[in-house]
């Protein structure tokens, strides 16, 4: 069988899709896409089916939050999609930038059923909501926790004292109980 | 009221079960039952909850998290070189690998180099890792189906590869010898010839873990044809290491994208045929002959090669202890690495090396700081207890033990 030459991925994306690629980033030897989040799905699809590409093995998911300092960027949130092409022997990352309130991205079990436990992961740890997932459900932490732990502003095991300075920042991002 | 009439339903949160278990276990046809989180063969704090039509299972549903212990978050709060002994603990069958991962991302976020003579040191480590974390799962997999030898004899050569451990890092399982930069020190005199002696005193015995299982009737009668993972689904589910060569799927990190030098080492990847539990032990026995080839090279490269053992970058690597004596330069080197750590960018890395459970990848992000803005691991064991439902769909209960085994599952892993 005849192995199609390897394609660039940003060249043949912006053929494809030009609409869903925002920002092309590139540091040491690993390739980053910005992708708008509605769009995602549809980008990892057409990575992974287009000849020439096929990004067919999902390595990771995983999230990252820019606070306190995010507002240089589009948002506070991030989600990376570290996929693998078997083929070519590459790798290559998405990345989706996600609001503050209410951060919501689709879900990429539809692409991959491997998703499944690594969005959940991050729906328990980040708080990021998967549209569509299938079985939302906290997996490392127990069910009835408040907050979502990854975060920066979640306290690593002690809280912060509370002043007079820091009264409204502590008061706005602790876990309240539930109603 | 008789125990006959007793009703053997879930009556609890059986409602929060709708949807994830079939509708015939509504009714009660089918039973639930809870493996775990305390069942000697799911090899930690794994909880199954099983949804069973007689011995045969329908659901399985695998509850993980008892053993979150929160390294991620707390590498966070700590310097990229004092973040090295908490990675150790993730999979504790394997923690030079989870040492490598870790220092592979820092060296590539912060473009450090490794010299030759670490390198080979470090795939030395690694195949010795893979050949501890494989006697572990052959003993207990053995074990668990009910050969009680094999787990004796197999611990009697881990005890070797931990004392080699104590070797080099004075610890025989948290050994925290690989750093960012290279490793903690030297090899010392008395590790080559060990190893030496080793590679000649283990292919024996992995002949004598043959003799007893691999032929055995009772072996192929309990494993061939069990706990099936199609190539497809062992790529779409995220399978990955031996458990997915077992399904015929060529893809090993060492050779497909090579570090710390394995493109100069001449070795083979073994791959089964047909993805069931018998595959993957005999894979895994291939792979820890391969190992003992590839440590052979490294030993000879390592005679040869002199020079140092880890970087001599002094921004990123602390000095010699017998510079701090005459040198001012060596002791503000080391104070400052010490006390405040180095600054990596405010960029993200993924790096994924070929643990001895399969593709350990970890993803680095930097602030411009002294600590990282987020670490998370992609870890083997997650992806493929994720995939235990559809490995285990219709098999007999019986069965699942050696489903368990066969993929090779450490629970620190997998919670981290």
């Amino acid at each position: 069988m005849q192995i199609p030459e390897p394609r660039d991925p940003v060249e043949a994306l912006k053929a494809a899709l030009p609409d869903a690629l925002l920002d092309v980033h590139q540091f040491r030897d690993e390739l980053t896409l910005i992708v708008k989040p509605e769009q995602v799905t549809e980008v990892a699809r057409f990575l992974r089916d287009t000849p020439g590409l096929i990004y067919n093995y999902l390595s990771d998911i995983s999230s990252v939050d820019y606070y306190p300092d995010y507002y240089s960027r589009p948002g506070r949130f991030g989600v990376c999609y570290h996929l693998y092409s078997m083929l070519y022997s590459r790798r290559i990352r998405l990345k989706v930038y996600l609001p503050e309130d209410n951060p919501r991205v689709p879900t990429m079990t539809t692409v991959w059923p491997a998703a499944n436990w690594l969005e959940r992961e991050i729906l328990d740890m980040m708080g990021i909501v998967f549209d569509g997932h299938p079985d939302p459900r906290r997996i490392l932490m127990p069910e009835d926790w408040d907050g979502h732990p990854a975060r920066r502003d979640a306290p690593l095991g002690y809280e912060t004292v509370m002043f007079s300075f820091n009264v409204d920042e502590i008061k706005q991002h602790k876990p309240r109980p539930r109603e | 009221m008789a125990i006959t009439e007793q009703k053997f339903k879930w009556e609890g949160d059986l409602e929060a079960l709708r949807g994830l278990v079939s509708d015939r276990a509504m009714t009660g046809e089918t039973m639930l039952l809870n493996m775990g989180p305390h069942h000697p063969s799911t090899h930690g704090v794994l909880r199954l909850l099983l949804e069973l039509d007689g011995e045969e299972i329908v659901t399985c549903m695998p509850d993980v998290g008892f053993l979150h212990t929160g390294i991620e978050k707390n590498i966070e709060s700590k310097t990229y070189e004092k973040a090295v002994p908490l990675t150790d603990r993730m999979d504790y069958l394997a923690p030079m690998s989870n040492n490598l991962v870790f220092s592979m991302a820092v060296e590539k976020l912060v473009g450090l180099d490794v010299p030759e003579r670490a390198q080979i040191i470090r795939v030395i480590c690694m195949e010795l890792t893979r050949i501890n974390s494989h006697l572990v799962w052959l003993g207990t997999h053995a074990l668990d189906m009910g050969a009680m030898s094999v787990f004796l004899y197999c611990f009697r050569e881990r005890e070797y590869v931990l004392n080699m451990y104590e070797m080099l890092g004075g610890q025989r399982m948290m050994s925290s010898y690989i750093r960012p930069g290279g490793v903690w020190r030297d090899v010392p005199p008395e590790f080559i010839p060990a190893v030496e002696h080793f590679v000649d005193y283990f292919p024996p015995k992995i002949d004598d873990y043959e003799a007893l299982l691999t032929n055995n009737p009772l072996w192929i009668d309990r494993t061939q044809g069990i706990g099936v993972i199609e190539p497809d689904d062992a790529l779409a589910y995220g399978v990955s290491g031996p458990s997915l060569r077992g399904s015929g799927v060529n893809w090993d990190i060492r050779k497909a994208q090579p570090y710390s030098g394995y493109e100069n080492y001449d070795f083979d990847v073994p791959l089964g045929e047909h993805g069931d539990v018998y595959d993957r032990f005999y894979v895994r026995i291939l792979e820890m002959r391969e190992s003992i080839k590839i440590i052979r090279q490294a030993v000879e490269r390592l005679k040869k090669t002199k020079g140092p053992f880890r970087s001599q970058n002094r921004k990123f690597v602390p000095p010699p202890r017998s510079e701090l004596g005459h040198s001012m330069e060596a002791v503000i080197h080391h104070f400052k690495l010490w006390t405040e750590g180095f600054s990596a960018p405010d960029e993200e890395v993924y790096v994924a090396i070929e643990s001895p459970r399969g593709e350990i990848g970890c993803y680095l992000h930097g602030t411009g700081g002294n600590k990282p803005r987020r670490v998370h691991f992609k870890t083997p064991s997650f992806m493929h207890i994720s995939a235990l439902p559809i490995i285990t769909k219709g098999h007999m209960i019986a069965d699942l033990i050696g489903i368990i085994g066969s993929i090779d599952i450490v629970l620190g892993d997998c919670d981290r």
